[in-house]
């Protein structure tokens, strides 16, 4: 059996007489800005990401508040960099960053039993990028901000907008240096630094999903800094090759930047996929059915997410020949996709399933995910593409899969390590129903906009005919309950910080290596090198390790067990 | 209970023996962290190369459907200089190739004397692009300035190594070509390609209220491209500069051996990389459709 317990950190103590671990391991500001240590710096990450997802979600609120009335209640030049400044915020400084840069920074090294990323500098240096990117990007957004849209086509962008164009440019320039030394951190520390035993396919499966989203960073980011450089310049020196009048091609901008865009959809679902796999492994206690497949299937989508950004030029003069072999390319997409699906589906089949928070989030994630990936079949059909391009359609679509996908798995991921993370355990009661609002509300949210795009509301208009008042009511009211779910979450998150259970090492009987050291876990992750001897994802029945006790906390069995004991009483 | 014990784990060499002083507390040989150095830099080249495959799209599309255009302001830069800097940038290639292999051999003051060199043709490489650059400034085909197509009043190019080696002291050519209209090299050049109609989009038809650039609007294309690649390779140039002259510093004091060097041998697929995208920009650049 090679469930053996590894080493429990009993190690060194601070001064006052606690175990040495990162967060207690030096203090103050420097200790903080300064830091090396990916753990720290996943934590600098946890707050700048935090922060900027809260502005994104007032201006998404403000969006909604505006669609209450027909009329609108901003005037349509405010309203168009109201919803400018939601799009460029969330996916440049939310969902691309969030799981990669937090969790992944976080549990990239712990779950390969490595010491730190390869390159702790770069690391520190890309949280910079990070923070430099959004500084720019606040000065763009105080200025006046910008109202192309996140898109930024041209030659709107380039000759006739009004708004700080350049500013979110190079902000979003910097972004993807942030993003791209967070992907080479991730891609040489999996090749070079895995504990002796970890095979590659022993691999947790939040590994590959992360190797893959590395793969689509590295290969798509400096297409979208070429393409927004070209972009800044020719607004800059009124040059150009994105311009018609100059005899360019705007559609070689969308070319160019969908190259990016479609693949970035990975970035930002990929890491989620790799969070859920985790999930759905550790609270139904079962190794994932068809592992290989759902880690081949994480390359696969890394490889076919490439190949199919045509499908948001349809309607662009783009070629119709050239159209039909990227609507038949985006449909190859669901295959792998469909996989992961079915494999996590399947993984619950006679698992011993908890219904603790990490799973709901776990299962919220399979049925947005299935809603945001089917619609995605319709836009991808080039007949109904050309009804539903530019609607309230292609707005539900991919909100199910980035908030439902991203954010389900992010906030999944959150509770999972939460403990590991602060030591401190989440607060279960209020943690359930917080997902439940969130899933209620996020629903009512997006649900009626499919059937607002369907009936023709066009994106990102101010005003509206008023047969469509009664969907927008009912979507900025779900709107409404998501954000009370996540002040839910902020609020017991904070407050655990403090008055949260101490978190075991190893709270969910689980497998991995980083269950087997400490929470939170010493500056080095583990006191000696791990060496592994076990699968990924090997279970023993429960039964089994109330006696034999948990990897990594031996000798405390059963600590809060998480399934059938219930949480509040 | 393994089911895949054919698998091999990373090997991992400890030298409990001799803890070098360069090797950072997270890896756990001088193997490893050279080997993540170099992946590293190769990952980092691919990122590069998606940079620059941006432009080299936008190029291979208006060359396509612009080429008389591409043509023509291809014909008015000076082969001369593009050739002799394309010279210069492989013959820094070896001395580069030279600093690296002594820094395996441990010979450190070989390694900074072949670093100096690598530093000096890398100077003048950025030398000959700076007088290019004022050459078309003030041919007015500087795309966001002041611009004039055909040329009318056109620099000095050297058509001899004596006058480049002259004209890089910043000294007068010896025979400097005609001046003047009826003699500029572009109106020969835009009497051989002749106009053709515009053209707009993949695919798409031309809108009434766009009005035509013309032949001299897509010769300015041409003009836009060729700064932005150039451009954006001569800042490439000047980082490799940067990073060439910290490690000669380092060398000189020492900091590299035998067992530790990887700095300059990371440096050095850099700089090969950098020079390679030069051997794509020549011709694309400066050849189209010249003939001997
Ligand atoms: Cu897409």
């Amino acid at each position: 059996m090679s469930m053996t317990p590894l080493t429990a950190t009993a190690g060194r103590l601070t001064s006052e007489g606690e175990p040495l671990n990162y967060l207690n391991n030096g203090h103050g500001l420097k200790s903080w800005l300064l830091t090396k240590d990916h753990k720290r710096i996943a934590l600098l990450y946890l707050f700048s990401v935090s922060f900027f997802f809260i502005i994104g979600g007032i201006f998404a609120l403000l969006i909604r508040i505006n669609l209450l009335s027909p009329e609108g209640l901003f005037n349509p030049d405010t309203y168009n960099r109201i919803f400018t400044a939601h799009g460029i915020i969330m996916v440049f400084l939310f969902l691309v960053p969030a799981v990669p840069a937090v969790l992944g920074n976080f549990l990239l090294p712990i779950m390969i039993g490595a010491k730190d990323l390869a390159f702790p500098k770069i690391n520190l240096l890309s949280w910079y990028c990070y923070v430099v990117a959004g500084i720019f990007l606040t000065v763009a957004l105080i200025a006046g901000g910008i109202d192309t849209g996140w898109t930024f086509y041209t030659p709107y962008s380039t000759s006739y907008s009004n708004s700080n164009v350049l500013l979110a440019g190079v902000g979003i320039f910097i972004a993807g240096f942030s993003s791209i030394l967070t992907g080479i951190n991730f891609i040489v520390t999996v090749h070079t630094m895995r504990a002796p035993g970890m095979t590659w396919f022993r691999l947790p499966l939040f590994i590959w999903a992360h190797y893959a989203t590395a793969l689509v960073i590295m290969l798509g980011t400096p297409v979208l800094a070429i393409t927004l450089s070209l972009m800044a310049l020719e607004r800059v020196a009124h040059v150009g090759i994105f311009d018609p009048a100059m005899g360019g091609d705007p559609v070689l901008f969308q070319h160019m930047f969908w190259f990016y865009s479609h693949p970035a959809v990975y970035i930002m679902v990929l890491p989620a996929m790799g969070v859920v796999s985790e999930l759905i492994a550790n609270l139904a206690r079962k190794n994932i059915f068809g592992y290989k497949f759902v880690a081949m299937s994480s390359l696969a989508i890394a490889v076919f997410g490439f190949l199919v950004w045509g499908h948001h030029l349809f309607v662009s003069t783009q070629s119709i020949y050239l159209g039909i072999i990227f609507s038949f390319l985006s449909y190859a997409v669901a295959i792998p996709s469909a996989i992961k699906v079915f494999n996590w589906t399947a993984t619950l089949f006679k698992g011993s399933i908890s219904y603790d928070t990490p799973m709901i989030y776990g299962l919220g994630f399979i049925g947005l995910f299935l809603i945001g990936g089917m619609t995605g079949l319709f836009v991808a059909a080039l007949g109904i593409d050309v009804h539903v391009t530019d609607t309230y359609f292609v707005i539900a679509h991919f909100h199910y899969v980035m908030v439902g996908g991203s954010l389900m798995g992010f906030l999944g991921g959150m509770h999972l390590w939460w403990g590991k993370i602060t030591g401190r355990m989440y607060p279960e009661y209020w943690a359930r129903a917080a997902m439940v609002i969130q899933f209620v509300g996020f629903n009512l949210t997006f649900f009626p906009q499919f059937i607002l795009g369907y009936l023709g509301m066009p994106r990102r208009y101010a005003a509206y005919p008023p047969e469509f008042q009664v969907l927008h009511v009912l979507s900025t009211a779900g709107a409404t309950i998501l954000g009370l779910g996540m002040l839910i979450t902020i609020i017991y998150f904070i407050w655990s910080l403090k008055n949260g259970e101490r978190a075991p090492a190893n709270p969910w009987g689980a497998s991995g290596l980083e269950w087997r050291t400490s929470s939170p876990p010493p500056t080095e992750n583990f006191l000696e090198t791990p060496v592994v001897t076990w699968e990924a994802y090997e279970f023993a029945p429960i039964e089994t390790m109330d006696v034999l006790g948990y990897p990594g906390d031996p000798g405390k069995p059963s600590q809060p067990v998480p399934a059938e004991h219930g949480t509040e009483d | 209970m393994a089911l895949i014990e054919t698998e091999t784990a990373p090997e991992r060499i400890e030298l409990h023996a001799e803890h070098h002083p360069h090797l950072a507390h997270h890896f756990e040989s001088m193997e490893q962290q050279r080997e993540a150095g170099t992946l590293g830099m190769w990952w980092f080249l691919l990122t590069e190369i998606m940079f620059f495959g941006g432009m080299f799209l936008a190029y291979t599309v208006y060359r396509h459907i612009y080429f008389d255009a591409f043509a023509a302001g291809s014909n008015v830069l000076s082969i001369w200089w593009g050739t002799f800097n394309t010279a210069v940038l492989i013959a820094s290639s070896l001395t580069m190739a030279l600093a690296v292999f002594h820094a395996q051999m441990g010979n450190s003051r070989k390694v900074v004397r072949f670093l100096l060199f690598t530093i000096i043709l890398g100077t003048i490489f950025l030398r000959v692009k700076y007088i290019e650059y004022s050459d078309k400034f003030e041919e007015h085909v500087f795309p966001a300035g002041d611009f004039r197509w055909p040329i009318e009043h056109e620099a000095n190019r050297p058509n001899n190594v004596g006058d480049m080696l002259l004209m890089l002291i910043g000294a007068e050519p010896l025979n400097s070509s005609p001046q003047g209209p009826e003699h500029a090299f572009s109106v020969k050049v835009t009497t051989k390609y002749a106009e053709k109609g515009p053209y707009y989009g993949v695919g798409g038809q031309v809108p009434e209220e766009v009005q035509d650039p013309g032949f001299g609007g897509h010769v300015r294309m041409y003009f836009w491209l060729y700064f932005a690649m150039t451009g954006f390779h001569a800042l490439h140039m000047i980082i490799g500069i940067g990073l060439l002259l910290m490690l000669a510093w380092q060398a000189r004091k020492g900091k590299f051996s035998r067992e530790y060097h990887s700095y300059i041998e990371l440096t050095g697929l850099y700089w090969h990389f950098v020079d390679i995208v030069w051997i794509f920009l020549f011709p694309l650049l400066y050849l189209v459709d010249r003939h001997l």
